[in-house]
């Protein structure tokens, strides 16, 4: 510790990671990701898409009442997706190339 | 065949006026043949700025809907002969030019000028839209405040889907002490989270306001810090590689003992 932080706890300064630039930019981060994404519906719906065609490789989801948003508290921003299940596949898609390879190193 | 230059912000008050005049009468000095536009319609001041109020007869509107020729909305500096302005209407209505007509203003006028400087207003509404409308490059100014930045990020989202690539920064009204104590985000900070090319940094200085009253842009002051960043800023448009210029204040005692006390 040098003499100048020492001397700034003495005076009840903050540690560096509560200065008010610290914070300053933490801020920003968070009120940035919201607002890059707010802008651009192009992003949000491309995603959505994606989601949709990665997880209907596994089941039958409700497109119509998908749902995905953002949310965000004092720690930071998630991304919310309420994806409504109406069945399973007994054998995804993605997992038939697998299966078939299990079955022919057992047939040998 | 000139280039058209945009500055721009977002945020109101974080310098672009006196980035457009700085910027335009550096170019100047270096030799080039400069026009700088005001597009602030109803708010015109990159006059006063330049100390040219008096002299304003016609302005931008007049010259796009053709009340008078181009040349004669063009008031000539006082103290150069190869920079001039084109003032902003003050009494007209903000939509009274079309994105087209700019568009058309900006080609006439790069056949006369090495540069042509636009002072974009304020907001993201037509004013912007009309500003950037003719602009091949963009300048971005902030300041090392959040509210700047955040506008900021928001202008170069809109440049970037209007088609002008690759804006720059400037970053206004550093102060070095605060960064040192960590109470105001450094170039560092603001870069990384606009992820952009810097084109320079200025410090907060007392010139830039006695400049501004005396309507004698910073650049002409040999003396000035702000002044000769902006110069460095001109030469860098030019091309030249400029380093960033060393913002440290000058000190007094404390500052030096503290400084001695720091380098442990």
């Amino acid at each position: 510790m040098n003499i100048i932080s020492f001397l700034g706890k003495f005076f009840g300064r903050e540690n560096e990671a509560d200065t008010s630039k610290t914070i300053a930019k933490q801020r920003l981060r968070l009120v940035l990701v919201h607002d890059r994404l707010d802008v651009s519906e192009t992003i949000m719906n491309s995603l959505r898409e994606d989601l949709i065609n990665v997880i209907g490789k596994y089941m039958e989801i409700d497109k119509a009442s998908l749902d995905v948003s953002l949310s965000r508290d004092e720690a930071g921003v998630a991304l919310v997706a309420n994806i409504p299940i109406i069945n399973v596949k007994r054998q995804p898609e993605v997992m038939k190339p697998i299966i078939q390879a299990k079955q022919a190193t057992l047939g040998e | 065949m000139g280039k058209v230059i945009v500055i721009t912000s977002g945020k109101g008050g974080v310098g672009k006026t006196t980035t457009t005049a700085n910027v335009g009468t550096a170019l100047a000095m270096l030799g080039k043949k400069v026009v700088m536009v005001d597009t602030d319609i109803g708010l015109r001041n990159l006059d006063v700025v330049m100390g040219l109020e008096n002299r304003i007869v016609y302005d931008i509107v007049d010259a796009v809907r053709g009340n008078c020729r181009l040349k004669q909305a063009l008031i000539k500096d006082k103290r150069m002969e190869n920079l001039f302005l084109l003032p902003a209407a003050q009494t007209k209505d903000k939509t009274s030019i079309t994105t087209e007509q700019m568009v058309e203003l900006s080609e006439k006028l790069k056949e006369e000028f090495d540069y042509v400087v636009v002072d974009c207003p304020a907001g993201i509404e037509h004013g912007f839209k009309n500003a950037i409308a003719g602009a091949e490059q963009a300048v971005v100014v902030t300041t090392p405040e959040v509210s700047a930045v955040r506008d900021a990020d928001r202008i170069i989202g809109l440049l970037e889907s209007a088609g002008i690539a690759d804006p720059l920064l400037i970053i206004n009204r550093i102060r070095t002490n605060m960064i040192k104590t960590g109470d105001m985000m450094s170039v560092d900070d603001i870069l990384e989270i606009l992820a952009i090319n810097l084109l320079g940094i200025v410090p907060d200085d007392d010139a830039i306001v006695i400049s501004t009253n005396r309507g004698e842009p910073t650049v002409l002051d040999d003396a000035s810090r702000p002044g000769r960043a902006f110069r460095n800023i001109a030469r860098r448009v030019e091309g030249e590689e400029v380093p960033l210029m060393n913002l440290e204040e000058k000190q007094g005692f404390f500052g030096r003992l503290r400084h001695m006390l720091r380098a442990d």
